[in-house]
């Protein structure tokens, strides 16, 4: 739909709530277009076209919620969503918390972002970069067979929020990815990895025989992979596993974890959660990048600040409903982080750090969602490398990692500059110092 | 609003109700589909299909005493797959116009690069098998009893026990509208509900504070949820928190394990299951390919997917090719006999679609998926499981879980658990992750109960980004040398 139109639906539909008896209401507008193709077996095996639409309204009445959504963008469909909405919020019971965050934090400056970059890439260019990407994996190494694909794809999207308050935000965004999927095998056994890079940009993304190849390598040097005796160890985080433990700080300091005393980190504000050489800021602005935006998801004005500040916790992660339920004010929130910025410790990455370590357990990939956020328990399957004396020895498997998070956190020794930029979370390879390896 | 149930059963009710609702209010007919098939494989297309979908989705969600939150959603679209060889299109339309539609048609068709005119008639099929009553769960209940049905199951899990501080409980319904046209031109429906419950509790005692959970669901309208099954649901959710506040720390290491009935086929769904993919086995990348026929399991194990038992969250009529659903043994006494395809795997395989073709909405691909997956029965009685061991790790109950495909590593976590010492339940344990070698601890398997059950129907898979609804099964099942993830 065109920018006008989208923007005259939205505010009819607001109208339309205000009509049927909302106090407030909020309404989101969002459209996208894209492709991906994925090679495997040297030819093009996917072709896929995707082109979405929705609309969906949240309404307020006497403090009582109701939501609705649709793909259907006809006007009839628009008008039934609103009321449906509206007759949710007749039937669930008011709570003094609801509502739009208050008026005065609306993002009512809108900063350019550098967020919308289409690339100009047309079918055939696309299947080619696949094929060659492929074909990289494939002749990294003699070992490599086989692969799960490799896959090109860019989208495109476009999202107008707008809420009673008068408050609207256009959000314009382009995401490209390219990945691969390598398969290695000797004697008998397989391994596979990947390796990806997703960009707001073209240009900032890597290139595609690189990806190839660094799958191929990766699922080469996993095989003859074994296990290890049960031990504590030194657990070193390549940068991909580290974002999974920053992301479990974020659900414990999230408004939602934190009102319903369902977090490791309650009444942690101000307290050392971790060694004082640990900061962690939240950059909603960077330029390009995937956690950026100038406003939340319910219009509030996002800023810069520090959540964890050498080690103290400073900051929670609260929408305006989380934030009334704590009798505190929203942080901008509302729909999960912004970019995290975790700042290295260590002019060098993981290999710079392999070679501090007497022995030690690398982990490259976790599998299985084995982390309670309530209590900090923690146990995750895993593998990696041993290292010893300095250097990697043999790759690992069928093994886990445990500990409680709150011990964890306090037994991070390094943080590498490795960082990867492919998500929100901007972390490099993190190096604790005692966990319960399990094995043999 | 309860819909007749005589209505409701009749095969021809799902076609014609399924042109009503993704046909008629856009003035699209028998000819339009004809011409969106000649134009979706005009390009040289040896397979294909167009899928019309309507998913309406609502939720209600109690917390705090009150149900506080509810969202509904409507979405519909049209996919259209063509398929080449190996080589397979997809591209689908939100808007139900011709132009729209045939501009979709011809994306998708763009895989092959022949030309060929072609004509196709499509003939209506009805389905025979009828699993599920043909209703919509949304309106299966109003919505003022929606709201009382989660204060209910609030009330009862505060009652069991006065250590229980939060209850958050929701209940969805899912209502899926489908018609598949195929490259043959066979048209076929199916109408689809879905219901679900969830509870979750957190309990308090001398400052520790724990976490327990339970739930039901299948393909009903919300009568399922009777104030027994509620009950028991509350029980449940309060009675493995309250366990786990007495959990020590888990063991780590080798060990042996006993694993509970019903849900902890997560198992069989992660060890097995998935391996058993035909994507997976013709692509070579499984850590069974290019076994069957081979001895995979001990002799005890029969592994089986049904897609059509009655009212299970995994089972379809006909799956998201238009085949009807089956019974397939997998494994039998310990021996690989079948996987699991969908027609384009099966084609390239030589073999027949098992109708477990199936995708998460028109907007993703078809690939072969698990619907209801387990472990048949065996000899032993539960207690006799656990009294032949002496000292290990009972896991009456377990999260999720996940596997390396190609690798056969999986992993499964235990959210309640018991210490066995000298063939008795001891101490419960914190939740731990268990971790295994699929083809080797499917040999691993020792002894298997008599006692099989189906999880309550609450799993959801993933793959490829697609999620989708399915059941996991099995009965007591003792495995040797598996690994425990526990911290002690």
């Amino acid at each position: 739909m065109k920018k006008q139109t989208i923007e005259s639906e939205a505010e009819a539909a607001l109208v339309h709530a205000k009509q049927l008896g909302a106090d407030q209401a909020a309404v989101t507008v969002s459209s996208g277009k894209g492709f991906s193709v994925k090679a495997q077996n040297r030819s093009i095996e996917t072709v896929e076209h995707y082109e979405d639409q929705a609309f969906s309204i949240t309404v307020f009445v006497k403090k009582s919620m109701g939501s609705a959504t649709t793909n259907n963008l006809s006007k009839d469909s628009l008008l039934e969503t609103t009321e449906k909405a509206l007759s949710l919020a007749s039937l669930t019971a008011a709570d003094e918390c609801n509502g739009l965050a208050d008026s005065n934090l609306m993002a009512t400056e809108p900063i350019d972002l550098d967020l919308h970059h289409p690339w100009k890439l047309d079918m055939g260019k696309a299947q080619t970069m696949a094929l060659e990407c492929e074909q990289a994996a494939l002749e990294s190494d003699p070992k490599v067979d086989n692969s799960e694909g490799a896959t090109v794809g860019t989208y495109e999207s476009h999202s107008l929020y707008a809420n009673s308050h008068g408050f609207v935000g256009a959000t314009n965004t382009t995401g490209h990815t390219i990945s691969c999927t390598a398969v290695a095998s000797e004697n008998g056994s397989m391994e596979m990895d990947y390796e990806y890079s997703a960009a707001r940009k073209a240009e900032d993304l890597l290139d595609h025989e690189k990806i190839g190849y660094k799958a191929g390598i990766q699922a080469c040097s996993h095989l003859g992979a074994r296990k290890i005796k049960t031990q504590k160890a030194q657990v070193l985080y390549s940068p991909r596993a580290a974002k999974s433990l920053i992301s479990h700080i974020t659900d414990a300091i999230s408004g939602t974890s934190l009102y319903r005393k369902a977090s490791f980190l309650l009444d942690s504000m101000d307290q050392h959660i971790c060694p004082d050489y640990l900061t962690i800021t939240e950059q909603p602005h960077l330029k390009s990048s995937f956690g950026s935006t100038y406003f939340d998801g319910e219009g509030v004005k996002t800023k810069p600040r520090t959540l964890v500040e050498q080690g103290v916790l400073r900051g929670y992660l609260l929408s305006s409903y989380s934030a009334r339920r704590l009798g505190l004010t929203t942080t901008g929130n509302a729909g999960g982080h912004h970019n995290l910025l975790i700042e290295p410790t260590l002019s060098g990455g993981l290999e710079e750090i392999i070679r501090t370590m007497t022995t030690g357990l690398v982990v490259t990939d976790l599998i299985g969602y084995g982390v309670n956020i309530v209590n900090g328990d923690y146990s995750r399957g895993a593998n990696g490398f041993w290292v010893e004396n300095g250097e990697i020895q043999y790759p690992v498997s069928e093994i886990t990692i445990a500990g409680n998070l709150k011990n964890i956190l306090q037994q991070i020794l390094v943080i590498g500059n490795d960082c990867e930029r492919n998500s929100a979370i901007h972390c490099g390879s993190i190096l604790i110092d005692d966990m319960m390896v399990a094995g043999q | 609003m309860a819909e007749d149930r005589t209505t409701i059963n009749d095969p021809d009710i799902a076609l014609s109700k399924a042109k009503s609702i993704l046909l008629d209010p856009f003035n699209l007919d028998d000819h339009d589909l004809s011409l969106m098939l000649s134009t979706l494989l005009s390009s040289g297309g040896e397979m294909g299909d167009i899928y019309f979908q309507a998913i309406s989705h609502e939720s209600w969600t109690l917390e705090d005493r009150e149900v506080k939150n509810s969202v509904h959603s409507n979405r519909q679209g049209v996919g259209f797959r063509s398929i080449l060889g190996e080589k397979s299109g997809l591209a689908y339309s939100e808007v139900f116009e011709k132009e729209s539609l045939l501009q979709a048609a011809k994306a998708a068709g763009t895989i092959a690069t022949d030309r060929k005119q072609m004509t196709y008639r499509v003939n209506p099929k009805t389905s025979q098998q009828i699993l599920y009553p043909l209703l919509n769960p949304i309106n299966s209940l109003v919505d003022e009893n929606k709201v009382k049905l989660l204060r209910s199951i609030d009330a009862s899990a505060r009652a069991r026990d006065h250590r229980v501080k939060e209850v958050v409980a929701m209940l969805s319904g899912n209502y899926q509208v489908v018609l598949v046209v195929s490259h043959e031109g066979e048209l076929k429906a199916d109408i689809r509900p879905l219901v679900r419950l969830g509870v979750s509790v957190i309990v308090e005692a001398n400052g520790r504070r724990e976490r327990g959970s339970s739930g039901g669901g299948g393909r009903h309208g919300y009568e399922f949820f009777d104030q027994d099954m509620l009950k028991n649901y509350a029980a449940e959710a309060v009675d493995q928190a309250l366990i786990n506040l007495e959990a020590i720390d888990a063991p780590a290491g080798e060990m042996t394990v006993v694993l509970g009935s019903g849900w902890p086929g997560v198992l069989v769904h992660e060890a097995i299951g998935h391996g058993l993919e035909g994507d997976f086995n013709r692509k070579k990348t499984s850590a069974f390919s290019g076994l069957m026929g081979e001895k995979v399991a001990s002799s005890i194990c029969t592994v089986v997917d049904d897609g059509t038992l009655e009212g299970q969250r995994g089972s379809l009529n006909i799956d998201d090719e238009g085949e009807e659903t089956q019974r397939t043994v997998l494994i039998e006494n310990g021996r690989l006999c079948n996987y699991m395809q969908d027609k384009l795997n099966a084609k390239l395989m030589g073999s027949h679609s098992t109708g477990n073709g199936r995708r998460e909405s028109y907007s993703t691909q078809t690939i072969p998926r698990m619907t209801n997956t387990f472990m048949m029965a065996g000899p032993h009685e539960h207690d006799e499981i656990i009294q032949s061991v002496d000292s290990g790790l009972y896991a009456k109950n377990f999260g999720g879980g996940q596997v390396d495909i190609t690798s056969g590593k999986f992993v499964f976590s235990a959210s309640e658990a018991y210490l066995i010492k000298h063939g008795k339940l001891d101490a419960p344990v914190k939740g731990a992750m268990l971790i295994g070698d699929g083809p080797s601890a499917l040999k691993q398997i020792s002894m298997v109960g008599n006692n099989l059950a189906l999880d309550p129907g609450v799993g959801n898979c993933g793959k490829e980004g697609q999620t989708i609804p399915v059941n996991v099964g099995q009965p007591t099942m003792r495995i040797e040398n598996l690994t425990v993830g526990g911290t002690n």
